[in-house]
């Protein structure tokens, strides 16, 4: 086949010793970054993109890329450990990572990441590979309706999925949109809610949202439980990473749903944030350990990792033959390719094919080489855990405010940040769900813009949700989601494991 | 691969003296002011559009030939439709370590949201080039010359027609309005998007009926056959006569005044310092963006783009930033876009 050959031939120019050695520094590079919250994944690369103008093109973007692979493992780290997500698609994570590190199995938890990201990562490789020409033409079906029905999809499988009143879990939501409103609206062009107040112009970083939500109110609670963050259970066990494969076998068909959702969003290009949420809830209403989801459970780990990843590394395909970014870390690669002289866009595949196959190979070669790395520092990261919670606390606060600090340079990011963290306190004391708020914020100004487009196009008629086979089908999935509880509640009487706490 | 050619090193500071004297005219005893810091270049507009493109093209530019000691850093501040890059820069008075790229929001913004900032308090360093827009349509359809297109938009329906654009009541939503003075009373359905990329693929997969992309924002798609340009919004051609297509360059694009469409419009790339600099410091920026208007690299970007490469800085510039001002004072009031109107 045509592929295997370009891609051997893109083997050979991704495997030399001096790309081999950046992939390495890359991904640990990436890690760092993907560590530290604030930095994040588009910060690192856009600080790093001059250094590699002396570079060759292809060695340039696999180094690139490999920041980027590296971030997307990172991310995990801190969600896992920390409860704070460095970027939307993991917030998920930290449904059942947390709790996992809690339970003193944060090496399993990290080790079920890594190997889920690795996972959905290579299976969107190899859709890129084989399928590329056929799949990129796809994403041209999508417009505005098609856009809102994905989001409606996702809201809608995240309703009734917490444990709690489903009102609680749409009470947190309309507040997520109603905070997704603040700042300019981009279809009349015109301030909302912004009280006049120039910071505001932005509306709410996700960012300090979830640093603020999350990572305070996580630290506050943890203070109030009389430090019960047991550091000293995270055992070091050396053959974690074997038993936790084992284990992950077991869980082959969670696995295979997330790579088709995430690559299915990545491609189309929904973006990683919906796919994890997805899958997360997907995987949360199938699964025969579904109840146990938000309280330590490996498969809720898994879930949304496969997803965020496969639809991370498919999300490049779109930006390679149609040059439109699937997330701002693709954006800033997408500037270091026009540096170099190539142009995004569907002819990227005949003019440059050393240079494409040369970062098709490299997505291989960089996940694996990811891999090796993150997996055997598992019990390093996971040895953090064994600090005392009273030096731990206060470092991660410092983080935090760092973080918050350096998203735009701004001290009233700090004081938002806070305000969110007591927000997060007061969701976890009144037992309202954090997820659903956070999804709201993250996805809420997208989904209302998708909406009146569609309503622009449409002059205002509703039946262009189901103007089209496509459009139709994924806005049908999404009411089924929608009153699925309500008519499971009615099937069947209500389990004692459903008062339980909703995840956070 | 292309190779790179590094322009002889001068001495930094012999360069720059040079160029504060040529540039303002100074008398001998100008003394030179380079920057003592990071020079953080901020762009009031998302990742992936046009000015973001440049100004990283302008960094990575900066960086590869050396031509600044001290780093550059680009941040996006796109809040408030750019709102919120104008008033950092507003607030930085007198601060020479802040540069801003503009677009058309310089002046559009602060007429239809009234968040209070104009040119004024900030310092005009120079015109980088002007961007150009073009009317594109998607190749499947039978609209062969801008005339075809008005032709039917004026013998359909009322806002039958849907125009894909970047943001509201911005650039491209004006040169829409413009627009329907020749289509017969008929309306435009304007559709608003968040950037210049996505706006091109959604008229590829006909979502929208036509765009008013700038070039580069849709040449990619151009060259594979997706999209047809039916005329370009300014009173003469584009001089890049290099075949962009196989039969096509941007040169062999109508004017739209040709095609009967007598609409001209194009956006300042320019850059702008906090207000209370000294003149050095302007002098420095001058020279420091001639310097990279001279490298290959940059006459690439420009061809690539079918950008207007037009210099200016000093009172030349500020009077053509001016006169921009008045004209899109006038636009967004013709087309009932300035704040409170309603």
């Amino acid at each position: 086949m045509e592929e295997i050959s370009s891609l051997m031939q893109g083997f050979g120019v991704a495997l030399t010793p001096y790309n081999l050695a950046l992939m390495f520094v890359g991904i640990v590079l990436g890690v760092i970054i993907g560590v530290l919250p604030g930095l994040g994944g588009a910060n690192g690369v856009a600080i790093l993109l001059p250094l590699t103008f002396s570079m060759p093109p292809t060695s340039a973007i696999i180094m690139l890329s490999c920041i980027y692979w590296g971030a997307l493992f990172g991310g995990a780290i801190t969600s896992i450990l920390f409860n704070i997500p460095g970027e939307p698609w993991s917030v998920a994570t930290t449904f059942d990572g947390h709790p996992m590190a809690r339970q003193g199995r944060a090496d399993e938890a990290l080790t079920a990441a890594f190997t889920s990201s690795f996972v959905g990562a290579f299976v969107a490789v190899v859709v890129i590979t084989f399928l590329a020409p056929l799949i990129a033409r796809f994403a041209l079906q999508f417009g505005p309706a098609e856009f809102f029905s994905v989001f409606f999809l996702t809201f809608a499988s995240f309703v009734g999925m917490g444990r709690g009143s489903p009102w609680k879990t749409i009470a947190a939501m309309a507040l997520g949109f109603a905070l997704a409103t603040v700042g300019m609206d981009g279809v009349t062009g015109q301030l909302r809610m912004t009280f006049g107040f120039d910071q505001l112009l932005s509306g709410f970083g996700f960012l300090i949202a979830v640093i603020g939500l999350f990572g305070i109110g996580e630290i506050l609670a943890s203070m109030e439980t009389g430090l019960q963050f047991k550091g000293s259970e995270a055992k070091l066990r050396l053959g974690v990473v074997l038993t936790t494969w084992k284990k992950l076998l077991t869980y082959w068909a969670t696995s295979i749903r997330s790579c088709v959702i995430g690559c299915w969003m990545g491609i189309t290009p929904g973006g990683a944030t919906p796919a994890s949420f997805m899958s997360y809830g997907l995987a949360k209403r199938i699964s025969p350990r579904g109840a146990n989801f938000g309280k330590g459970e490996m498969e809720g780990v898994v879930a949304p990792e496969t997803a965020a990843h496969a639809a991370g590394t498919s999300a490049l395909l779109p930006m390679l033959t149609l040059g439109i970014p699937g997330s701002p870390t693709a954006a800033v690669l997408l500037g270091g390719l026009l540096i170099w002289g190539l142009q995004p866009g569907p002819l990227l595949f005949v003019e440059q094919k050393e240079f494409v196959w040369g970062l098709i190979a490299s997505m291989y070669l960089g996940n694996i080489v990811g891999l090796i790395v993150v997996l055997t520092c598992v019990p390093l990261f996971a040895a953090i855990l064994r600090v005392p919670f009273s030096i731990v606390a206060p470092v991660i606060l410092v983080i935090c405010a760092i973080g918050a600090y350096t998203v735009n340079n701004a001290m009233f990011d700090v004081w938002l940040m806070l305000v969110f963290g007591v927000v997060g306190y007061a969701f976890n004391k009144l037992d309202y769900p954090l997820a659903p708020l956070v999804l709201a914020i993250v996805l809420g100004d997208r989904a209302e813009e998708s909406f009146r487009q569609s309503m622009l196009l449409s002059q205002g008629n509703l039946s262009i949700f189901w103007s089209n086979p496509l459009v139709a089908s994924i806005m049908s999935l999404g009411l089924l989601m929608l009153v699925w509880p309500l008519l499971s509640s009615l099937r069947t009487p209500k389990t004692p494991g459903q008062s339980a706490a909703a995840p956070s | 691969m292309k190779a790179l050619n590094y322009p002889s090193m001068r001495g930094c500071i012999g360069a720059a003296i040079a160029g504060a004297i040529s540039v303002v005219g100074l008398a001998s005893s100008a003394q030179a002011w380079e920057p003592t810091k990071q020079v953080t270049f901020i762009i009031p507009a998302g990742t992936g559009g046009g000015a973001d493109q440049m100004a990283r093209f302008v960094q990575g530019v900066v960086t590869k030939h050396n031509l600044m000691k001290q780093p550059m850093v680009v941040i996006n501040k796109a809040g408030g439709a750019g709102a919120e890059g104008f008033l950092e820069v507003k607030k930085s008075k007198g601060d020479p370590h802040q540069i801003i790229i503009t677009l058309s929001n310089l002046f559009t913004t602060p007429l239809a949201t009234g968040v209070p900032f104009n040119w004024k308090e900030l310092t005009p360093v120079a015109m980088l080039a002007l961007d150009q827009f073009v009317l594109w349509v998607n190749s499947e359809t039978s609209y062969k010359s801008a005339k075809d297109y008005i032709t039917a938009i004026s013998a359909g329906a009322d806002k039958q027609f849907k125009m894909g654009g970047t943001g509201s009541k911005q650039e491209d939503q004006i040169i829409t309005v413009a627009l329907e003075k020749v289509t017969g009373g008929k309306h435009f359905t304007y559709v608003p998007y968040r950037g210049g990329g996505e706006v091109a693929v959604q008229l590829v997969g006909k979502h929208v009926d036509s765009t008013v992309n700038n070039p580069i924002e849709a040449v990619a798609q151009w060259r594979a056959g997706a999209l047809r340009p039916l005329c370009i919004f300014d009173d003469k051609r584009s001089t890049y006569t290099t075949k962009v297509t196989t039969d096509m360059a941007w040169s062999d694009i109508p004017t739209c005044k040709q095609s009967g469409v007598d609409v001209d419009y194009q956006m300042l790339r320019g850059i702008f310092m906090p207000g209370g600099v000294t003149k050095e410091q302007v002098a420095f920026y001058v020279d420091l963006f001639k310097k990279v208007r001279e490298t290959p690299d940059w006459k690439e970007f420009m061809e690539k783009g079918a950008f207007n490469n037009t210099f200016m800085s000093g009172d030349e510039y500020t009077k053509w930033v001016a006169a921009a001002e008045t004209r899109h004072q006038e636009l967004m009031k013709g087309a009932g876009f300035l704040a409170g109107a309603k």
